[in-house]
């Protein structure tokens, strides 16, 4: 896109390069903005998302309970609505029946008796957390390692291909699972005042996602280095690279000043487009309970425990089902609007 | 052609060392072991155990006689024992007399089950992931490549916004909810197909979905892009101008180009399906092996998880060699190099 722009403009001569530049830059995201604006369900998807953050953020205010707190005579209750709401509940007072009927709680409570609807809000911090934070993590690690592989080329590049390419024929589920095993057990038997420990007391006090982040991001970063080393051989090639190191620039200047801020565009689109894999990736380690620890509430977790009994409380499991749908729904349609607002070629498909 | 063959079972073959080797060290490095209890065992108990199981061993030696006895061939002669240690997935017997049979791969015993190998493991419970794994994948392509093609040739009409409308909740329903949720609704409130269970061809059927919509949704996606592009191709032009039946312009000359990018994304997602059936189990109540590895790794069941690990990267491997077995018959620029 970069060039087939530039080709459009005259070149303006004697105009500072930066000027130019920052001109240039401001024009491609301002456009890529109104493209978004105009597609609908990408908007949808960014409303959504940007109430989910400050759902998130502001949980405490909002949250009508303590997403701890345990009344047990309100264990698996519901109130009328709810209860109304899937035919195949019955109250109490029916014949037959079995749910408690309460209204304390929106949404009912869990078989512990906790708030649904204060879990679901509290939840919200985890999947978005990870939402946010995985696509970091694989982007750091996968950048680092794309960029050097790229630019070094030879032997260095050959031996992180083949890297990736163990990675991506190892099962990475099995390969975090592993690892979370392995950061739970290794860092909870650590002495204190160590390295460990200090990461361990990080965990708890996140409800356990550092190590999601961790695990995830060691086992997601392979598209990104193979996706940053294509960029970079590709624009390796470039005259304006050849004339920074005619000029004596040094390695790192080249990569970080002169390649570095080439790619990164693609980069980025591509990990937006990443972001549901993660958040589906955090509900499934919960899932099978090896994600946060409890009490801490998300979905995934809370889904497990509602699957259990779905037939006689539904609401337990149906509830949080449809947060995660709709948050993965939201991402799904904002990260498709990013691709086709910067990069109108690809609009079509 | 050959050549490739070779090498790329070549490295079938060091991909699965690798992965073997980075199990066993990481699942070593796991503090804990298989013996441990509320109540600790008596020191000369846990002693005999972990010699029995060869617990005591150096790592290294650890390692070997593991891949030694799961790879390494063997001919063996005279009377056989039917012991838990004695339990090779495969037997043959040879012609030359005297009881000789061929053994191959014995993966040990479960240290979680006096009586039970791992071999039972997979011979019990891995053709039940298996079957869910193959029909999620059969489910994922026949809903995914018609749809896709369906919603390129119609582009702009109904047909194509139902249908990306369909992808994008196929993408956004992971399993995790998408299996209660069918669970509940098709299962309890409608009681179309059982909830539960697996055996029959019913209780196939919402399981086999529940793992397969998502993979479909996005081969979907990838159908319809790539055929869109295609059709835009000169030689196309060409097919209709000399008065080619639209269909066959599709069957013939497009669909074999436009399958290429959905080829190269069928290994990731048959891994994503494979890893899927997890989740599918514990939901829908199906005894296949994921129970066993997540319970495995917590119980520090070492042979169970180096077991469970290896048969599932092997299928990951493998179905990642038959994709670009495929890949070379549909691109001839790949075959030829």
């Amino acid at each position: 896109m970069t060039t087939s722009e530039q080709a459009q403009k005259p070149t303006l001569v004697g105009v500072p390069e930066l000027a130019q530049d920052m001109h240039h830059t401001n024009k491609l995201w301002v456009d890529a903005w109104k493209r978004l604006i105009r597609n609908r369900a990408a908007v949808v998807g960014l409303v959504i998302v940007i109430l989910s953050v400050l759902i998130a953020i502001f949980a405490p205010y909002i949250a009508p309970n303590d997403y701890r707190e345990q009344v047990l005579t309100n264990n698996n209750s519901a109130p009328r609505w709810v209860i109304d709401l899937f035919p195949n509940m019955k109250a109490k007072d029916e014949e037959g029946g079995w749910v408690t009927v309460s209204e304390d709680y929106i949404l009912g409570a869990d078989n512990l008796g906790r708030d649904l609807l204060s879990r679901i809000i509290y939840g919200s911090r985890v999947s978005l957390s990870v939402a946010f934070v995985g696509p970091m993590v694989s982007l750091a690690v996968g950048l680092i390692l794309g960029l050097v592989s790229g630019y070094a080329g030879g032997r260095v590049d050959n031996l992180i291909m083949r890297l990736v390419d163990i990675m991506y024929a190892f099962p990475t589920i099995l390969l975090v699972i592993l690892l979370m095993a392995y950061f739970r057990a290794t860092f909870n038997a650590s002495d204190q005042g160590t390295f460990a420990y200090r990461l361990n007391q990080i965990d708890s006090r996140f409800g356990g996602m550092l190590f999601i982040f961790i695990g995830i991001g060691l086992t997601s970063w392979m598209n990104t280095a193979r996706l940053a080393r294509g960029q970079v051989l590709s624009i390796r090639q470039r005259e304006y690279i050849e004339a920074a190191t005619s000029v004596g620039a040094s390695d790192f200047t080249i990569i970080f000043r002169h390649i570095l801020p080439n790619i990164l565009g693609p980069i980025v689109v591509a990990e937006t487009l990443t972001i549901p894999t993660y958040i589906s990736f955090e509900a499934f380690l919960s899932f099978i309970g090896l994600g946060v620890n409890p009490p801490t509430p998300s979905w995934g977790s809370m889904i497990a425990d509602g699957a259990g009994a779905i037939s006689s409380y539904p609401h337990q499991a149906i509830f949080p089902s449809m947060a995660l749908f709709l948050i993965m729904f939201a991402f799904n349609f904002l990260g498709d609007g990013l691709r086709d607002a910067l990069d109108p070629h690809m609009s079509r498909t | 052609m050959y050549q490739f063959f070779v090498r790329r079972i070549l490295w079938m073959g060091l991909v699965m060392v690798m992965v073997s080797i980075i199990t066993f060290l990481l699942m070593h490095q796991v503090p804990g072991g298989p013996f441990d209890r509320e109540k600790a065992l008596p020191e000369r108990i846990q002693k005999n155990l972990e010699k029995k199981y060869h617990l005591d061993d150096p790592l290294l030696k650890q390692y070997l006689d593991y891949m030694y006895y799961a790879f390494i061939p063997r001919v063996t002669t005279g009377e056989w024992k039917p012991l838990p240690e004695n339990d090779h997935l495969i037997n043959l017997k040879l012609p030359i007399g005297d009881n000789a049979y061929i053994r191959w791969m014995n993966f040990g015993p479960s240290i979680k089950s006096a009586s039970r190998t791992v071999n039972d493991i997979f011979r019990d419970n891995f053709p039940v992931s298996a079957k869910l794994g193959g029909a999620a994948v059969a489910i994922a392509c026949l809903i995914g490549m018609p749809l896709g093609t369906l919603a390129a040739i119609r582009k702009n009409t109904i047909f194509d916004y139902l249908g990306m409308g369909i992808a994008v909740l196929g993408v956004s329903l992971p399993i995790v909810t998408l299996g209660p949720l069918l669970r509940y609704i098709v299962g309890v409130e409608l009681g179309l197909l059982p909830p539960t269970g697996w055996g029959t061809l019913e209780q196939m059927i919402m399981p086999s979905f529940t793992l397969g919509f998502a993979s479909s949704a996005l081969i979907a996606r990838l159908t319809r892009a790539s055929l869109l592009q295609v059709l835009d191709e000169d030689y196309i032009r060409t097919a209709r101008a000399k008065g080619l039946r639209e269909q066959l312009v599709i069957t013939r000359h497009a669909m074999k180009n436009a399958m290429i990018p959905v080829v190269t994304v069928l290994g990731p997602l048959i891994a994503a399906l494979i890893t899927g059936t997890f989740v599918t189990e514990i939901v829908f109540g199906i005894p296949g092996m994921g129970k066993y590895f997540v319970t495995s790794i917590g119980g520090r069941d070492y042979p169970v998880i180096m077991g469970t690990i290896l048969i599932y990267a092997f299928f990951l491997v493998f179905a990642n060699f038959i994709v670009d077995i495929v890949y070379a018959w549909l691109d001839p620029r790949i075959r030829l190099s």
